[in-house]
């Protein structure tokens, strides 16, 4: 047990330890994290009404948010699956930054989940036992069970990797394997629970499709990559781990495969709803190209489809795709393409026009925006702090001593390469 | 009037200019953000007193008889205090072998609206400025989607327009063809007929189903109703709502003292508070000690029937039974209760 704690500090003492750039980012992070409390306060105090949101659009910019962040988390999964089940044995040295990146996407999927609800102070009301928990009939309710059921997964078989390798002990690889495909399992749980959530709901034709379930998964495993590519790159620059090409280039695949079938779903999307251009296709057009002047949304589908398009393009070339000084740049194309095409891009023209036929545009307010943001960067620090924690002990610097004069060595090497 | 509802939100957004300008504020702000979340603020309303006991009550539908009383109680004194006036909150259970069903003649119905305000001064609804709920819209629907006016008179339309379908003839118009901010000079119109839409009251309801903490449920008279102290404010069962019936409280509700209508139901129009979702209950406060509900007492062309399926003698039984009768999204098979006829 006095092993664990200090396994925890000497943890988190890693995490936090590092040279001016390091605290600089800090720094950054936490005046995010602040205007993300004041726009909670102001939120929970005054009411939803802070919002942009209103009867008529009732889902907005937090829940855009949350759904791409699930389908972040379950992306982990792409450096988890050809780890274990294809034996790749460079992800395998680096899975456990995949978990630690899946855990920081969970949590924030959580605060994007408090920040839209309207009565958070409510929240026990949902947990079993002392709540009421509409299971199985919500789907809700089956979401809170896969995001929870995952961060915990992840937690476990991240740090329980990570402390059998500061304790220097033997991992129980039947434990610790079933853990991780269950996790595998899991991934895609989370991402076909939440593409659920919102294609169950026939009063919403726009999502009310089957191939939502699937597009999500193949849109988070072309998204979370560019992700983890991205992670994995200042990793290499910033820290001395070492990550062999070679997961690079698997990744770099991965994202093209999923990316290429994501547009592929677009197009069948867009086809089948425009051939014949029922009202159930209002939302999609609004989209694309408006209603009558309220032509908010169309800029941005166009600048996702550009950059998913183009993104896919490069990333076929196989010299664009193993050059990893351009790499990084495709990868935040797709990035925020994705970002764009499922977040916003589908929250709102699933709720516009509303079920009687009204179309109203929807911007979030500064509130919202403060709140988002700082939630990004409230994942960002957890990232940050749980990947320098891992390198850490990945590197064999934080390892359990006996003596009392514990020091955690190469701190300083590692402070002087930050 | 009811546009105010769609525009609450834009008097209270801020345009891009404005956070320019408010960057500032908002950054001196949220540094001293850990004083001001220990400072008191100005409490609202009618959450200012709220009991600890209120906070950790049991869902309404879970509740023992005394438990129930207890809660309604707290209630009681709490109301009493706030409007200054004596308040009922009555807990009446749904009467045994009742289920209540809704039929409205929209081809007496002349879209004056009187159902509305009827609606909003019986069932307690936020009003004013900044927040005015209504459970009823009334659908202006052009005969045939074809108005002889538009199409001879203006000619195509050119400009952009704003919010509610720019220069569509018709700025509502995908399932139900109809829209609900028509301010003509009097009603009803040549060329239009009305269609009233409200909670249908689903025997199936999907947002009975989606809701994550069951505290909107079909009580045994058929009435959907809410646990305003339950719920959560996720929004789900706006999301699954087909008929855009629910509505939610974005802020702390405005309810005038003077106007605020003593004479309420746990289930149906006691005040409610900011982040929960209402609509229409067809008035459980009256229905359950047999009274007409709010709407179907104004109605001043008797459009609206109100009874009791399961009784042959009953308005509502007598309309199915001799008109033409249909219901709304029938083909999404929530089997609602409420029915629109013709003579």
């Amino acid at each position: 047990m006095k092993r664990f704690i200090q396994f925890f500090i000497d943890f988190l003492r890693s995490g936090f330890s590092g040279g001016i750039l390091f605290w600089a980012w800090m720094l950054l992070l936490s005046f995010f994290i602040m205007l993300w409390g004041y726009g909670e306060f102001v939120q929970i105090r005054d009411g939803m009404i802070v919002t942009g949101l209103n009867d008529q659009v009732s889902w907005g910019f937090y829940l855009a948010n949350f759904v791409f962040m699930v389908g972040v988390a379950a992306a982990a999964v792409t450096v988890v699956f050809p780890a274990y089940v294809y034996k790749h044995h460079e992800l395998h040295r680096i899975v456990v930054l995949g978990e630690m990146l899946a855990i920081a996407a969970v949590v924030m999927c959580l605060l994007f989940v408090t920040a839209h609800m309207g009565r958070p102070d409510r929240l026990w009301h949902i947990f079993p036992v002392i709540g009421i928990f509409n299971w199985p009939h919500a789907m809700l309710t089956w979401d809170v069970i896969v995001l929870t059921g995952y961060l915990g997964l992840n937690i476990i078989g991240g740090f329980y990797f990570l402390y059998k390798k500061y304790a220097d002990t033997e991992l129980n690889k039947t434990f610790y394997l079933s853990v991780v495909y269950i996790a595998i399992v899991w991934a895609l749980s989370i991402h076909t629970v939440t593409a659920f959530l919102i294609n169950t709901m026939p009063a919403r034709p726009m999502w009310f499709h089957s191939m939502m379930p699937i597009k999500f998964i193949t849109t988070a495993f072309a998204a979370g990559p560019s992700l983890i590519i991205i992670v994995f790159l200042l990793v290499r620059r910033f820290t001395p781990l070492k990550i062999a090409d070679e997961a690079f280039h698997m990744l770099s695949q991965i994202i093209v495969w999923c990316l290429g079938i994501a547009l592929f779903l677009t197009l069948s999307e867009i086809v089948t709803e425009l051939y014949p251009s029922t009202e159930h296709s209002l939302g999609l057009q609004y989209l694309m190209f408006g209603h009558h002047g309220l032509n908010t949304l169309v800029p941005f589908f166009w600048t996702a489809m550009a950059l998913m398009i183009g993104g896919f393009i490069l990333l076929l070339i196989p010299k664009v795709r193993k050059n990893l000084l351009v790499l990084p740049f495709i990868c935040l194309a797709v990035f925020i393409g994705i970002y764009i095409e499922k977040g916003m891009g589908l929250m709102l023209p699933g709720v516009t026009p509303t079920p009687i036929g009204e179309f109203a545009e929807y911007t979030p307010s500064n509130i919202e925006f403060m709140v988002v943001g700082g939630i990004w960067a409230i994942g960002f620090f957890v990232l940050t702090v749980l990947i320098k924690g891992a390198i850490g002990v990945l590197l064999g610097d934080v390892r359990y001593t006996e003596s009392e004069s514990r020091t955690v060595r190469g701190e300083q090497t590692r402070a002087a390469t930050t | 009037m009811s546009k105010q509802e769609t525009k609450v939100k834009d008097a209270n957004g801020t345009s891009r200019r404005d956070f320019l300008r408010k960057a500032g504020t908002y950054t001196a702000a949220s540094l001293s953000g850990a004083a001001m979340l220990l400072s008191n603020p100005k409490p609202a309303k009618a959450t200012a007193n709220v009991s600890w006991a209120e906070h950790f009550q049991k869902n309404y539908r879970l509740m023992t008889d005394d438990e129930k009383k207890e809660a309604v109680e707290r209630l009681e004194k709490r109301y009493s205090e706030e409007f200054g006036k004596k308040v009922k909150v009555g807990s009446e259970p749904a009467i045994e072998g009742v289920l209540l069903g809704y039929a409205l003649n929209i081809q007496k119905c002349i879209g004056c609206r009187r159902c509305v305000k009827a609606c909003v001064a019986e069932n307690n609804q936020s009003r004013g400025e900044k927040q005015q709920i209504e459970w009823i819209r009334v659908l202006r629907m052009e005969k045939g989607q074809f108005s002889a006016e538009d199409r001879d008179v203006h000619g195509y339309p050119e400009d952009y327009g704003i919010q509610v379908g720019g220069n569509a003839y018709k700025p509502a118009g995908v399932v139900l063809e109809g829209q609900h901010y028509y301010e003509p000079d009097q009603v009803p119109e040549k060329d239009a007929f009305y269609l009233p839409m409200q909670c249908m009251q689903c025997e199936k309801p999907p947002c009975v189903k989606v809701c994550p903490v069951r505290t909107t449920y079909r009580d045994p008279d058929g009435i959907v109703v809410i646990d305003y102290n339950w719920c959560i404010g996720c929004r789900m069962c706006i999301g699954a709502c087909p008929y855009w019936a629910r509505r939610f409280n974005w802020g702390e509700p405005d309810l005038p003292a003077e106007e605020m209508n003593p004479d309420t139901h746990y289930l149906g129009n006691r005040p409610r508070m900011k982040g929960v979702v209402e609509k229409c209950t067809f008035c459980v406060q009256r229905t359950r000690k047999g009274r007409w509900t709010g709407c179907v007492e104004v109605c001043p062309v008797g459009a609206r029937k109100l009874g009791n399926l399961l009784d042959p003698e009953s308005d509502v039984r007598k309309v199915l039974a001799s008109k033409k009768v249909f219901r709304l999204r029938a083909d999404l098979n929530t089997y609602p209760k409420f029915f629109y006829f013709m003579d």
